[in-house]
């Protein structure tokens, strides 16, 4: 039976006609010196298939155990092994507290070039008590088995090398697979993520 | 009484059903300007939310046009009650350019962009540069993480396309810490020198 309101349907069929928003919460994982953090299609909640055509992580106050990066790595086995090939490009600006200026880098010791590795979508992060980096990742289509799948993250940190940084961060590439992106784990290259919280968003196309 | 559709239950309890997905960005207030000298954001005025009920703040700019040729889009924030908008930042600034005639495809930092805990309103184009022509404007957004917290320093990041005042576009990408671990209850827009003349800033909520 149609829900019918000033001659507008507003649900029909066990579904909303009305618009509820295009950027649904999928799952909140909150660190608590975590080695990894991991969203499983299936699992937990999860949805990362092709439900949405792009998924969105947002990266709020992630705090690190040690003086080290945030990382990510895929999986197209349902988190078994996260282990995808990544070709990306890595670009930083830093600028310090006492005014020491760092120009916008090419980090070529920072990309991947078919790496199977972790991708690297931050810079040091300090462990000094309000230290933290925040931002953000699109990934696209990653149940797509025609093309490879692009990403895009965008971090913000504060490091500190004798004063404190602000340190702006763009990773970008492609998991070079035409299999489906099932699982991505995100983790520090040392360490545990002492605190922090990532969010995962579907965005919808219609 | 539950409203019932097909077998899925869509209303109960005065609420949408749990089961329900709805979006997670929530416009929270719209200003427009008119010859503006500032446009506030303040928690609790003006139905403005801006406290610990969402994790990240994002604000929208769409066609903001100066009344002042060669100017910039700062902004500013400040804690409790204050109102002098002059909290710490340190921030980094870098910007593309390309010509309307093709010359001058570049990436370059911007240090007169950036600050090393200054308190000044920050920049969120290249100095000093934006047109006033009449279809000329900046739009983009900016991004504020967590800005009630009071462990971390609260992370900022902005991304604008701008016209140049030579007829150029400019895309700046500008990122940075408000340095205070006092809750954050307000952030100020301006135009560095002149007013906002028309143009519209939403503030939405990530849920």
């Amino acid at each position: 039976m149609a829900i019918i309101s000033n001659a507008v349907t507003i649900a029909d069929a066990g579904a909303f006609s009305a618009s509820l928003g295009s950027m649904i919460l999928i799952k909140t994982l909150t660190a608590s010196n975590s080695g990894t953090l991991s969203f499983v299609h299936g699992a937990s909640d999860v949805v990362l298939n092709n439900t949405y055509p792009i998924y969105m992580f947002k990266f709020i106050n992630i705090h690190p155990a040690s003086h080290t990066e945030f990382t990510f790595n895929t999986s197209i086995d349902s988190g078994s092994n996260y282990n995808v090939a990544k070709t990306t490009t890595t670009t930083s600006a830093y600028h310090g507290e006492n005014d020491a200026s760092g120009p916008t880098y090419y980090y070529i010791d920072e990309d991947l070039a078919q790496g199977t590795g972790v991708a690297r979508i931050s810079g040091d992060i300090y462990t000094d008590n309000d230290s933290s980096m925040s931002g953000e990742m699109f990934l696209f289509s990653p149940s797509s088995t025609t093309f490879v799948k692009h990403f895009i993250s965008d971090t913000q940190r504060m490091d500190y090398s004798g004063a404190g940084y602000s340190n702006q961060w763009k990773c970008a590439g492609y998991t070079n697979t035409t299999s489906a992106v099932n699982a991505i784990q995100f983790s520090m290259v040392t360490g545990n993520i002492a605190s922090g919280t990532i969010k995962l968003y579907g965005i919808k196309d219609s | 009484m539950g409203v019932i559709s097909n077998g899925t239950t869509l209303l109960d309890a005065g609420a949408l059903d749990s089961g329900v997905p709805t979006g997670s960005m929530t416009l929270i207030k719209t200003l427009t300007a008119s010859s503006s000298a500032t446009l506030d954001f303040v928690n609790g005025a003006s139905n403005v939310v801006f406290d610990g009920t969402y994790k990240e703040y994002v604000f929208k700019f769409i066609n903001i046009h100066l009344a002042t040729n060669g100017q910039n889009f700062t902004f500013q924030a400040d804690t409790g009650t204050n109102t002098n908008y002059n909290q710490a930042i340190t921030s980094t600034s870098f910007t593309a350019y390309h010509g309307e005639n093709g010359n001058s495809g570049t990436l370059s930092y911007s240090a007169s962009g950036d600050q090393a805990q200054g308190t000044a309103f920050q920049l969120l184009n290249s100095t000093s540069e934006i047109g006033s022509d009449a279809d000329q404007s900046l739009s983009g957004s900016l991004t504020i993480y967590d800005p009630s917290n009071t462990t971390f320093v609260k992370n900022f990041m902005a991304t604008t396309n701008w016209n140049e005042l030579n007829d150029f576009t400019g895309n700046t990408f500008t990122a940075g810490y408000i340095n205070t671990t006092t809750a954050l209850t307000r952030v100020r827009f301006k135009i560095s020198s002149g007013n906002i003349d028309s143009g519209v800033i939403k503030m939405y909520g990530v849920k």
